[in-house]
């Protein structure tokens, strides 16, 4: 393989492998942004991949699997919303309690699809003209709908963010939810609304797991995406373009990884690789937003009582 | 109309309501639990029935349901102390794993020809430490640059685990174990005592370090100058700061003893495990027992002494969880339903605590 040949299959892999992790991200994006912590991520990931296998399994209709995984990381979600919005529980223990009751869910429900090929996954399609341009053609334009579907998703979400009135509403309730409310927003329900938005992109990036990249259902085949990706929201401080960023350097760290492997390096060491990495980008990431002053969204984490301060 | 809730803050909560609201979330959380099985085509009666009846039913039960509650009680009185100061140390399955390893080491390596007297304190020993180094370098992370600790804890647990599989795969791979990702087993001088008791698999040297510890802990956080300072943090992180209290230094108190505590259960479960004796794949190792513990820690309102209890309910619940899978056939993971349903339910069970919740009917308008 020459050289170039070799560096253009190992972006290819790296934007495979980082899709997921940018679904993820663009979701805990805009759920953090509305002042919410969801660290129930790897649990509605993983349900969403046994949903989006077992259904496109059952009906033989990949797309109607991939909804269905989006709405069941959705109604997740929802469950945490209720606990930290409504019941004003603690956030990192609701999200916890939602990673553990999705991991075990996920188990009871998939153990009949364990060792069973899908016969229908999600194919790779090549877009006429755009896909015969020499390197960015195999790179770029050879992709499945889902992977289409998520870069489509980056600026669709930016400018939602930072460009209209929904967006200016989401930050203003993470920032300072009393001014927002004083102001006429509703701040339960954009909250409640972000947190199923970020349900339903997990619930995407666990289908894109089990029905495109690796089309097979595994126990625990999340393996720490979900946390890599609480990781990546900070990295990316909470901007969609930067999330585009960190998932594909992240894709880039498992496609890697899998070719040291021949090189004699014991796979038990390069598996610790990704993990490492997040805590560097952790670090980066902090260190960053430290300097440039743009710290998290003030409110993240505090539930919002009407009237205390 | 519509339903409305009415939430006015309690002024101070009872020790009564404590107890009743932790009864009434467990048991909201097994009738949840009973409708996922009902749903799934098992009778909840008769998988609630083996799940009591293998864990606490008799002697037998008893005696390995108190066997798994000692790692628990280990990490679950840890992470109450970093809990308490708002340190959240979701690392107590590495750390633990990290504490497994040293005793490994210990055992296999550094004292394989000497007496029991000098290999067992030496192997605790090199656990506390093993495990305390990795809950201090996340801490180290938080306190000197700021990186979030869950992320950082969560992510040297799957370093740790594969630490453990690079060695027991590797270097350490048993001379005599034809290709099982094992270690060799310990000389016997490595072995703790068990109790003759039911199954026989209670280490009783660790259950009395882990409720000795339980009791310690408890004098620390509730009556010395370092556990109120340690509360205070938690409680109130600004008064903390201008009181001069030093974050670091707390910080790295709560790691040292939540890391420490953890790596003590590690070494319990290779040495005094009689399945083990050896150090083997992580998940053979712990089935969760650090992240059990923080649903035990949570359970036990993160009090030292409540966790004695709470630990031997998650311990049966393990136990039943066993049982349930060979007389039903249910994978070992629905098990993680029971720990994020009764969680939810604990969670939620503290609104009660700290507000008055009553349901009015409301015109709208």
């Amino acid at each position: 393989m020459s050289l170039e040949a070799l560096i253009v299959s190992l972006l290819y892999d790296a934007i495979r492998a980082g899709t997921p992790l940018l679904f993820g991200t663009l979701g805990e994006i805009y759920t953090e942004r509305s002042g919410v912590l969801n660290l129930g991520v790897e649990g509605m990931m993983i349900m969403g991949a046994v949903t989006g296998f077992g259904l496109t399994l059952a009906t033989g209709n990949v797309w109607l699997g991939i909804l269905c995984a989006a709405i069941i990381g959705g109604l997740l979600a929802l469950m945490h919303a209720f606990m930290s919005i409504t019941l004003q529980a603690n956030q990192v223990v609701s999200g916890l309690a939602l990673t553990m009751f999705g991991l075990g869910m996920s188990g009871l429900l998939g153990k009949a699809y364990v060792g069973i090929p899908l016969p229908c996954p999600l194919r790779s399609i090549s877009i006429p003209v755009l896909s015969t341009i020499p390197i960015l053609g195999p790179l770029l334009f050879q992709h499945d709908q889902l992977i289409y579907l998520s870069i489509v998703l980056v600026p669709l979400l930016w400018l939602t963010l930072f460009k209209t009135r929904v967006g200016i509403n989401i930050r203003s309730v993470g920032e300072n939810p009393a001014t927002a409310d004083a102001l006429g927003v509703n701040v339960y329900q954009v909250r409640y609304f972000c947190v199923f938005l970020g349900g339903f992109l997990a619930g995407l990036g666990g289908a894109y797991l089990s029905v495109a990249y690796r089309p097979a259902w595994t126990e625990g085949m999340t393996a720490g995406i979900g946390w890599i990706v609480i990781a990546l929201t900070i990295f990316s401080m909470w901007s969609p373009g930067r999330a585009l960023i960190g998932a594909y350097l992240f894709g880039g760290v498992e496609a890697l990884q899998y070719r040291l492997q021949p090189l004699g390096i014991s796979p038990n060491l390069l598996a610790m690789l990704p993990y490492a990495f997040a805590i560097v980008v952790l670090l980066a990431g902090t260190q960053e937003t430290i300097r440039k002053r743009m710290g998290a969204p003030s409110a993240l984490g505090i539930p919002y009582i009407r009237g205390e301060k | 109309m519509r339903p409305r809730l009415e939430i006015e803050r309690r002024l101070g909560t009872s020790r009564r309501i404590m107890l009743l609201a932790s009864i009434l979330s467990i048991a909201l959380a097994l009738l949840m639990i009973a409708l996922v099985f009902w749903g799934y085509g098992v009778d909840p009666i008769y998988a609630y029935e083996k799940i009591f009846v293998g864990s606490f039913g008799s002697i037998f039960g008893l005696s390995d349901t108190i066997a798994k509650a000692i790692p628990l009680m280990l990490c679950g009185v840890g992470l109450a102390v970093a809990f308490k100061a708002l340190v959240w140390n979701v690392g107590a399955e590495g750390q633990l794993l990290m504490g497994a390893i040293a005793a490994t080491g210990v055992a296999l390596y550094v004292f394989p020809n000497s007496p029991a007297l000098v290999v067992i304190p030496s192997m605790f020993a090199a656990g506390f430490l093993s495990g305390a180094f990795w809950g201090l370098i996340p801490s180290i992370l938080k306190a000197k640059l700021r990186a979030n600790e869950v992320i950082t804890t969560l992510m040297m647990n799957y370093i740790a685990s594969n630490l453990v599989n690079y060695l027991v795969y590797g270097p350490w791979k048993g001379l005599k174990e034809w290709g099982f990702p094992y270690t060799d087993k310990f000389p016997l001088s490595a072995w703790l005592p068990l109790l003759p008791l039911g199954t026989g698999r209670i280490h009783y040297p660790t259950l009395i370090l882990a409720l000795t510890l339980a009791v310690l802990t408890y004098v620390l956080v509730m009556r010395t100058k370092l556990g109120y300072e340690i509360r205070v943090m938690g409680e109130n992180p600004d008064a903390a700061r201008y009181a001069g209290m030093s974050y670091f230094k707390t910080a790295m108190l709560v790691m040292l003893i939540s890391g420490g505590l953890a790596g003590l259960a590690g070494v319990g479960e290779v040495a005094g495990n009689p399945s083990h004796h050896r150090l083997r794949y992580p998940q053979g190792i712990s089935p969760g027992y650090g992240f059990i513990a923080i649903i035990v820690a949570w359970l036990g309102r993160l009090h030292p002494l409540a966790i004695i209890p709470s630990s031997l309910l998650f311990g049966g619940l393990l136990v039943g969880g066993d049982a349930i899978q060979v007389s039903l056939d249910l994978p070992f993971a629905a098990i993680g339903i029971f720990n994020g349903v009764i969680l939810f339910f604990v969670l939620s069970a503290e609104l009660l605590m700290r507000y008055r919740v009553t349901f009015k009917w409301r015109r709208e308008g």
